[in-house]
């Protein structure tokens, strides 16, 4: 089936060997990382973690989002996701891969990483993230890449599919549960130290996982024709907009908390964020832009006329999405470092090294998901 | 042809000799070259039997002396790279508002609120940062001591964020470049793995007090056992008003102040 993926005009070439330069430039600011250290990174001594920790958790949350059309259509056989369900799945797929190699890219002694397996440890939350993103990431590719082999050949999918599908869906909430936890249950980093992160991670992994979904299908349709119809981006984007609203409300929740508690560690990493903290402000244009494009989008998305529109659908879907990459993949990680433990405030800023090795990672997915999307739309239109 | 089997006698049993002086001095702790006292190896290593424990008298501390983390630093080969992001330390002084963030503040004293007080790992009883640790490199030894593996490290930095007192620092580049002084008492570490206080486990070892506590000219710190009611350190607890730092994470630091 993998033949298909090499077949294709000349757009698609132009695009594949744009993505393997982002990918070449990748792996040689990565081979210098591995050379002089994460010294060449922004991270330091007391912003420990930062644009690849942040990518990983956004991304898990893209992951976990394909449940919002494999439940649906396998569990409720709801027939308008047929044709978009495979685009979760496979989008799923990248987004695990990018997942582990965001985390790769990371580690300081990368080619320790067989040790988290060789001495399995049940009390570390990076043990199971590691196993749940493994089986996430097999699982999809998997049910994906069998349903649409059984397509293929016209004939209906092995049984044997239907358990595995349906074990993807808990799975996706376990994903996303599970990163939560590597944060919410550290003493002392006080904006990840609650109980609604979990909720509020697979609130925003529905609405921008969702929102980048539908981005997608209308990309599909203008470049190669298949359509996901339109009835299914339109129900894909009320539960955008049902997670987007459920989003902002946690995080609205997570304000109040902090601030009517007026407890001063549970407020310093909010202030921080959006206000600035003892003149450290680097982050609150950011912010304050996040919450605004974000809660517009979802006013957008609310309106059915707009929700309708070609041109509104697709704007307010960006917007979600750049909201809570910005919320997840730079606000939050970046925030539970500030201020430090002795009650420092260091800002950071990536590297181009380190962006150069970030766009590589979103590179390689990219290319994955291409080729994934290629085989399936050639499949699915009987190329 | 004789001479060659004669070298080939002389190299084996030459290597035969050494087999055994190394296999004594596994047997008979005195054989060995490098001496190793209890408790070891006489104590059976029953966890928990032993907790190590330092009291710091910071009544006693000289402000400006930095004896006791020059020391500590010369000892376990620590770099310096004058700079705050790569910045490797395992025992430092800081502020009061820094150390003890979460104690009274408010109107507190010039005399102790102007004065600095050294940090360094507190071997917590419920440490944050072994239980996070997915390859159990860093991990609670049976007398107390949390230790690290630095051969097994990933370097995820996850012990990093999980530290409440900062305690723990990364080699975001080859520490060997920047030891000034290197000193054969300790390994040097590589790049990309994660180090801290060892609570002197390699002295401990010997039967060496922690090299912090030997380098103070004050006799700051008094190290021993927390488990023992009648070490001195508990005399001391017993006989003082001390605290911990951020006591109310429940992470039960083994090291106390005197304030």
């Amino acid at each position: 089936m993998i033949e298909k993926a090499l077949k294709g005009n000349r757009n698609y070439w132009i695009w594949i060997s744009f993505l393997a330069l982002v990918i070449a430039s990748g792996i040689s600011a990565y081979s210098q990382q591995r050379w002089f250290g994460l010294t060449v990174t922004g991270m330091g001594r007391d912003v420990s973690w930062g644009l690849y920790i942040a990518q990983f958790t956004f991304l898990v949350g893209v992951a976990a989002s394909a449940v919002m059309v494999v439940l649906p259509y396998y569990l409720h056989n709801y027939k308008a996701f047929g044709k978009i369900v495979i685009i979760g799945e496979f989008l799923a797929v990248s987004a695990t891969l990018m997942c582990l190699l965001f985390i790769l890219a990371d580690m300081g002694r990368p080619d320790r990483v067989l040790n988290v397996m060789l001495y399995p440890s049940p009390h570390s939350m990076v043990f199971w993230d590691v196993m749940v993103l493994n089986g996430y990431f097999i699982i999809n590719l998997v049910s994906g890449w069998t349903v649409l082999g059984a397509e293929r050949k016209g004939i209906p999918p092995p049984r044997w599919v239907k358990p595995v599908i349906y074990l993807s869906i808990p799975w996706a909430v376990s994903i996303h549960t599970v990163t939560a936890f590597l944060y919410a249950g550290l003493p002392g980093r006080h904006l990840w130290l609650t109980a609604v992160l979990a909720p509020r991670f697979l609130a925003s992994a529905f609405a921008a996982g969702t929102s980048l979904l539908i981005l997608l299908t209308i990309i599909l349709k203008k470049t190669t024709g298949f359509d996901a119809g339109s009835e299914a981006r339109e129900k894909l984007a009320v539960l955008a907009t049902y997670a987007g609203v459920t989003n902002f409300f946690l995080i609205g929740t997570e304000f109040f908390t902090a601030l009517y508690s007026n407890i001063p560690s549970h407020m310093h990493s909010l202030q921080y964020l959006f206000f600035g903290l003892e003149g450290h402000s680097n982050l609150v244009p950011w912010m304050w832009f996040s919450l605004m494009i974000g809660l517009g989008s979802v006013v957008v998305l609310l309106i059915p006329a707009l929700r309708a529109s070609s041109k509104w659908l697709p704007a307010a879907c960006a917007g979600l999405v750049i909201s809570i990459w910005i919320d997840k993949g730079v606000g939050l990680i970046l925030g539970g470092f500030v201020p430090s433990p002795l009650e420092d405030i260091v800002e950071y800023s990536p590297t181009l090294i380190e962006i150069a090795i970030t766009l590589g990672i979103w590179a390689i997915g990219a290319l994955l998901l291409t080729v994934l999307l290629k085989v399936a739309v050639a499949v699915k239109t009987q190329e | 042809m004789m001479n060659e089997e004669r070298r080939a006698f002389i190299k084996k049993s030459g290597l035969g000799v050494l087999a055994c002086m190394g296999a004594a001095s596994g047997l008979i702790p005195k054989f060995s070259l490098e001496k190793t006292v209890l408790p070891a190896w006489d104590e059976k290593q029953v966890p928990g039997k032993i907790r190590w424990g330092m009291l710091i008298d910071t009544r006693k501390c000289i402000e400006g002396c930095k004896e006791c983390v020059a020391q500590c630093h010369h000892v376990h080969n620590v770099p310096d790279f004058n700079n705050r992001k790569d910045e490797v330390k395992w025992i430092w002084k800081s502020s009061y508002n820094k150390v003890f963030p979460t104690a009274s503040q408010q109107f507190q004293s010039e005399k102790i609120a102007g004065r600095s007080y050294l940090a360094l790992c507190n071997h917590c009883a419920d440490s944050p940062c072994t239980r996070v640790c997915p390859t159990e490199a860093t991990f609670k030894r049976w007398d107390g001591i949390v230790a690290m593996d630095y051969h097994r490290c990933i370097g995820c930095r996850f012990c990093m964020a999980a530290c409440p007192y900062g305690s723990r620092s990364f080699n975001w580049q080859d520490p060997r470049t920047a030891i000034k002084d290197p000193s054969l008492a300790y390994p040097t570490r590589e790049q990309g793995v994660v180090e801290k206080c060892n609570f002197c486990s390699d002295r401990l070892v010997k039967g060496l007090l922690p090299a912090c506590v030997e380098a103070c000219p004050q006799q700051v710190m008094t190290f021993g056992d927390l488990n023992d009611p009648k070490s001195e350190i508990r005399g001391l607890l017993e006989n003082n008003e001390t605290m911990q730092r951020k006591p109310e994470l429940g992470t039960k630091p083994s090291v106390f102040y005197i304030i």
